[in-house]
């Protein structure tokens, strides 16, 4: 384990919470003189205090990801700057981000799957901190290949928010869901509840992890870890309030799918060119 | 805190990458277990103080007992798997209503409470007469527990009996309720296929109730033989009825539900068949062979009349194989739902650890805490019938 990128997280993200936490309660006091003033009585409940972070307003965006399945590679690069940038545990059993390889063989109606994290590709890699798909395939009669890369999809209906016994776990005004480290018990049941395996165990510290879309990034301009490191852009991420972003041009451009619709979680995560075993 | 994943459960297929950290350990396999324990306990009381089933009025009030000291323990392997346990108030203080788990504290507590007054109420002549026949410490401790009342007149009694019968209605809803509650836990996972289910509930509420009794019969032909005084035929064969009918209830909407399952066969019941068929067959086999037997088995025994030692040893093999039966079925769900991959594309196996914080030692000493309590409960305040044998114990 990265001892380094263990402690720098939690120490970002702590000074993070702290300015939220108290952008809660400066908030909450302001908001209250505030909307008696200036509001009708029926907007209080939906005046949520904004959270203390220079230069940035959550309720101006609308964050959303986009994956275009049929440009990525599988180099994983990805994983490791996410692995990297939020000092998740380098073991082949907590990603926030990961990449599912879908090959189907001639004659084969089902498809082989696999991920970085796979035995296998472990063994091609030599050890669980780096990552990369072994050549199994390579004198194999392939019919048709190819690579999905998964994450958090920050639904607008999270069940793990639904079944959070504390509300450590919440929904921003911008469209990323979030864990509060200092108020997480420990019981994941979110863990349990996400149909997408997104959420993880952080043993360390006793509390869930997930992807946060790089929210330390994001509300300071810049793009999610694994956006900025794509070479072939795969992964695509935008504000879309902002018509000409690159994902609401992403949606408008393409017939976009999501992951598991059924469950009614209305995943922000939007698919181009995945199959229909892809879940 | 916990460190590091202690062990990652292997897989076959295809299975997310964070699947192989099994976040619900069999910990969580005993809390539904012992909650379920307690309801079952609890609905026998029950039968003799709101439906008026007079056969079971010798162990009306051990049964009482039985569920409190459960009870007790129910948050205990709660408190054991969370990462923050000192943080466990965070869910009392400032409960998320739409999460389920939000409501534990609340029910629980509630239902202690209810345990207690209702103990109190039917233990309180008893209580009144060690108050002021005990000296010393012990004397004190009844006094203090009489709460200041002394009266035992036939009218203070018939009082009491009043408010015992109306803790007890409050008490099956609240019963019902609390273990309703442990099975929507699961059943409204949409994520879990072998959770998500509307009878989720129902089941875990019957099985429950099944192992309660189960459980009651069991400590009852125990305490029998250590009070070396015969176990009363009237109770054990009104258990035995008792437990039938759950029983045969709990096993027809069990198979019902595997039923239309199979019968529907929608998306993702291939997956569902190799779990059964493979990580928890074993399991599958303990909880319908254990559940098929004691049902059988009292079929005989209520048919044929059964009397006497015989009835005493095949109630005590039905009681300990309906706990094992039951135990198995927690394990299936709890487990089962966890090892059948999210992907529906794979299984993981777990294996619990022996030792640590989660293990199986940790979950056989949690288990027999209520056992130990439920012993030194029975020293402080007997709750078996003078005639039946022996004085109050000092």
């Amino acid at each position: 384990m990265d001892h380094q990128d263990e402690e720098k997280k939690p120490k970002a993200e702590n000074a993070l919470r702290r300015n939220f936490l108290r952008a809660v309660g400066v908030g909450a006091a302001c908001a209250g003189a505030w909307v008696s003033k200036t509001l009708p009585a029926k907007s209080l409940a939906d005046e949520t205090p904004i959270p203390d972070i220079p230069g940035y307003d959550w309720r101006k965006h609308k964050w959303a990801f986009g994956v275009d399945a049929t440009r990525c590679i599988g180099c994983l690069r990805c994983v490791e700057a996410c692995k990297a940038e939020n000092g998740v545990a380098r073991d082949a059993h907590h990603f926030r981000t990961w990449v599912e390889r879908y090959v189907y063989l001639q004659g084969d109606d089902q498809a082989h799957v696999d991920s970085q994290s796979e035995p296998g590709n472990i063994a091609a890699s030599g050890s669980e901190q780096a990552f990369r798909f072994d050549n199994r395939y390579q004198n194999a009669p392939v019919e048709k290949a190819f690579f999905v890369p998964k994450l958090c999809n920050h639904c607008t209906h999270p069940a793990c928010v639904q079944v959070c016994p504390t509300g450590a776990t919440y929904q921003t005004k911008d469209g990323v869901v979030l864990i509060d480290h200092s108020y997480c018990i420990g019981c994941q049941y979110c863990v349990q509840a996400c149909p997408y395996g997104a959420r993880e165990f952080n043993h360390a510290m006793g509390v869930t992890d997930k992807c946060t879309w790089c929210y330390h990034r994001i509300t300071k301009g810049l793009q999610p870890a694994c956006v900025e490191v794509c070479p072939v852009e795969a992964r695509v991420f935008g504000d879309r309030n902002d018509p000409e972003s690159p994902i609401s041009r992403f949606i408008k451009n393409n017939r976009v799918s999501v992951l598991k619709p059924y469950t009614g979680n209305a995943p922000n995560v939007f698919y181009v060119g995945i199959d229909k075993e892809v879940s | 805190m916990i460190g590091t994943l202690a062990k990652a459960a292997p897989y076959v297929g295809y299975v997310y990458p964070n699947e192989t950290d099994i976040p619900w350990s069999v910990l969580i396999v005993i809390y539904p277990y012992i909650t379920g324990l307690v309801a079952g306990a609890f609905i026998v009381s029950s039968l003799y103080h709101v439906f008026g089933m007079s056969q079971f009025k010798p162990v009306a009030r051990f049964a009482l007992l039985t569920a409190v000291s459960f009870m007790f323990f129910v948050p205990m392997p709660l408190l054991f798997h969370l990462g923050n346990p000192q943080r466990a108030f965070n869910a009392v203080l400032t409960p998320h209503w739409t999460s389920a788990m939000s409501a534990f504290s609340y029910v629980a507590g509630f239902y202690v409470c209810l345990l207690l007054l209702e103990i109190w109420f039917a233990f309180r002549a008893d209580i009144v007469a060690l108050a002021k026949t005990k000296a010393g410490l012990a004397g004190r401790i009844y006094r203090l527990l009489s709460l200041g009342s002394d009266d035992v007149s036939s009218r203070a009694l018939a009082i009491d009996h009043r408010f015992a019968t109306a803790l007890a209605i409050i008490g099956i809803p609240s019963a019902g309720g609390l273990h309703g509650y442990v099975g929507f836990l699961f059943g409204s996972v949409k994520a879990r296929e072998w959770w998500s289910s509307d009878l989720m509930p129902i089941i875990f509420l019957l099985s429950a109730i099944v192992s309660g009794i189960g459980l009651l019969v069991v400590l009852y032909v125990a305490y029998s033989k250590a009070r070396k005084v015969p176990a009363d035929e009237s109770v054990l064969m009104g258990l035995a009825k008792t437990l039938w009918a759950f029983l045969l209830v709990v096993l027809l909407i069990e198979g019902l539900e595997l039923l239309e399952m199979f019968y529907k066969r929608l998306e993702g019941i291939d997956a569902v068949q190799r779990l059964i068929e493979g990580p928890i067959r074993y399991g599958m086999l303990l909880q319908w062979g254990c559940s098929v037997g004691v049902l059988v088995l009292l079929s005989v025994l209520i048919l044929a009349k059964v009397r006497g030692r015989l009835l005493v040893v095949g109630m005590t093999v039905a009681g300990i194989a309906m706990m094992i039966g039951v135990l198995a079925m927690r394990w299936n769900v709890v487990i089962g739902g966890q090892e059948l991959s999210k992907t529906t594309k794979g299984l993981l196996t777990y294996y619990p650890e022996i030792l640590g914080h989660e293990g199986l030692l940790a979950v056989a000493i949690i288990f027999l805490c209520p056992f130990v309590v439920l012993w030194l409960i029975t020293r402080f305040l007997s709750p078996w019938e003078p005639e039946a044998g022996k004085e109050v114990s000092s």
